[in-house]
């Protein structure tokens, strides 16, 4: 059974069929691209999936649950992490912080314990703190644990996101663009860490992307969207010397 | 053990810093009042402000934690004090002589806080849904409302038990007794128990509390709800849930100082000058000049800001004017760019900070 199975999703605003009829299946593991012209729906579909918009028709399980319509929250909660198109981190918390908050729903104390300060308290943040650290450090981060989110370069900000996203502990991890506004160096550099995410955390991964140097380099499995459909799916090889894609890239 | 020590220092060391600053800073203010008083080097004048000011720090602390740490605004604080004073105190006075006096106080100051936290929770239900500035709509009537409430609250009480009525006395419909909440002419005879030291270790306990909150895996939550709504989701937070819970606490807190003003005063009425509009804007006024999301800066700009008047009062007609110089001169020192800069230059040309700085780094 495939860890994640969406089928005949659709949703529409006003009278824009935005998402219409997709479907996809990702196995366990699986590095899988979502491509397509600008417009296409590939977000929407992302926000589908995390619960941001509620889809008209269509039915979207993780793991054999059905997680259709649910909040973010408990999307969240089922295990689905994300990371933005534009960086949406904690930008007054600390790098430390960022990640913590991550590890939210994981270690819990209550907020009584947290104003009493009892001794529940300390063990589960210094046990947070050595979660976190661990994280970051995957990242190279952890010398700037104590900085704030909004002080990191770009390309650091990019990994951030990726490590709270993680700290969640998601069987599935979507990323947004994750090369988007990055300079050649920075991409091969992301490429390694996303490889890498995927062989420590054994994780799988379905990403949105444009640079298909990305794309080629790393997934095994496309789905090409135009005007909100899907165009056609397969290993990557295959699609990007499709026509059909060709043709949606670049016109006639 | 000693590298666990080393990297709890590490982790801990800026926060508990300024912690433990900001608690030296109070505790060195009391000892500092408390000498001068006992020396009898204080004017009648200022003695009548000690209070007060414990008050009024206590609100902008509590107001900062909506402000500054949940991000919202809310325009009727005095409202919640307003909650907090008129349940304290009609506790207070319904059960005075039953109880040893610092029992009853501090039930009085549960009820208060609880009250006026219940009030915010009732209120947030609603508005912590949405999105923008509604709680600040909200929250500007509501303060309005329970002020204008007050003033035709009517309650006594004889054998028969409490008679209640938003008319007059006379439909109280009471044989003999005492009438608590006489509408316009509020509350008399609350006892006196707010004293300088009581308002201090209030003071000192509001900051705990929120201190500790800031710093907790609740107030991580807050604050990341407050710089991103949607990451926050995404990462699993329950939005309203902290919302509520934030915003409560604040109100609670308020309600709090609320309890302390109405045991400070013989009479209290619900007027525009304590529980009004302006007086929500007043402590608006500390928060942002102290700092929004500076637990200490709201202190100390409470502090300042309320002695100053009273000091400047020898010039007569020129004092608001200084007053709002001061404001203007401590929202440039605060929020202009290029003085926020200078600032930093300066702090980093004292040695041990620009120590201390580098070895954070």
């Amino acid at each position: 059974m495939a860890l994640l199975e969406i089928k005949d999703l659709g949703i529409s605003f006003g009278g824009l069929k935005a998402v219409d009829d997709f479907n996809v299946e990702i196995e366990k593991g699986e590095l899988y691209g979502l491509i397509g012209p600008n417009g296409a729906g590939k977000t929407t579909v992302f926000n589908l999936l995390t619960g941001v918009y509620k889809p008209d028709s269509g039915t979207i399980k993780l793991d054999g649950r059905d997680i259709t319509g649910l909040k973010t929250a408990y999307v969240s909660k089922c295990g689905i992490a994300r990371t933005f198109q534009n960086i949406r981190l904690f930008k007054k918390l600390s790098v430390l912080d960022n990640v913590k908050v991550g590890l939210h729903n994981r270690f819990e104390y209550s907020t009584a314990t947290g104003i009493l300060r009892l001794p529940k308290y300390y063990r589960t943040e210094s046990e947070m703190d050595d979660e976190a650290f661990e994280l970051l450090k995957v990242f190279g981060l952890d010398g700037y644990a104590s900085h704030l989110a909004q002080n990191l370069p770009y390309g650091k900000q990019r990994k951030l996101e990726i490590a709270r996203a993680l700290a969640t502990k998601p069987i599935l991890l979507l990323l947004d663009e994750p090369a988007a506004g990055m300079n050649p160096n920075e991409t091969v550099e992301l490429m390694e860490t996303i490889r890498f995410v995927r062989e420590q955390f054994d994780m799988t991964i379905l990403l949105i992307e444009h640079d298909m140097r990305l794309v080629s380099g790393i997934c095994e499995k496309l789905t090409v969207m135009n005007f909100g459909q899907v165009l056609t799916f397969g290993n990557t090889d295959e699609v990007l010397n499709d026509p059909q894609v060709i043709t949606a890239y670049l016109g006639e | 053990m000693k590298k666990f020590i080393a990297a709890y220092r590490n982790r801990f060391s800026k926060t508990t810093r300024q912690n433990t600053l900001t608690f030296g800073m109070v505790i060195f203010a009391y000892l500092f009042v408390e000498a001068v008083l006992r020396t009898g080097n204080m004017s009648s004048l200022l003695q009548g402000l000690l209070v007060p000011l414990c008050i009024y720090a206590i609100l902008a602390v509590s107001l900062n934690l909506t402000v500054g740490i949940l991000g919202e605004l809310s325009l009727g604080h005095a409202g919640f004090m307003c909650v907090g004073a008129f349940t304290g105190s009609f506790f207070s006075v319904c059960t005075a002589g039953t109880m040893p006096n610092l029992l009853r106080f501090i039930i009085a100051l549960l009820i208060g806080t609880l009250s006026a936290a219940f009030f915010g929770f009732i209120i947030g239900i609603p508005v912590l849904r949405l999105q923008g500035d509604y709680l600040a709509i909200v929250t500007l009537a509501f303060g309005e409302i329970i002020k204008n409430l007050v003033n035709v609250l009517y309650i006594g009480r004889d054998e028969s038990g409490f008679h209640f009525s938003l008319k007059d006395t006379m439909s109280l419909n009471m044989n003999g007794g005492e009438v608590i909440v006489n509408g316009p002419q509020g509350i008399s005879g609350t006892p006196k128990d707010s004293n300088f030291t009581i308002g201090i270790i209030l003071l000192i306990i509001t900051l705990i509390i929120v201190l500790n909150l800031i710093h907790s895996r609740t107030g991580r939550a807050v604050m990341a709800i407050r710089d991103n709504r949607i990451a926050a989701e995404s990462v699993g937070i329950n939005i309203t849930k902290y919302k509520l819970l934030a915003f409560s606490i604040s109100a609670g807190l308020a309600g709090l100082a609320g309890v302390i003003y109405a045991h400070n005063l013989a009479t209290l009425t619900a007027l525009p000058k304590n529980f009004g509009y302006n007086m929500s804007i007043i402590i608006l006024v500390f928060v942002v000049l102290g700092g929004i999301g500076n637990i200490r800066g709201s202190v100390i700009a409470a502090v300042v800001l309320t002695l100053l008047p009273e000091l400047l009062r020898g010039l007569n007609d020129y004092r608001m004017l200084i007053y709002s110089i001061v404001l203007i001169v401590m929202m440039l020192i605060n929020w202009s760019p290029k003085l926020v800069m200078y600032k930093e230059v300066l702090l980093n040309k004292i040695p041990f900070i620009a120590k201390r700085r580098k070895e954070e780094e």
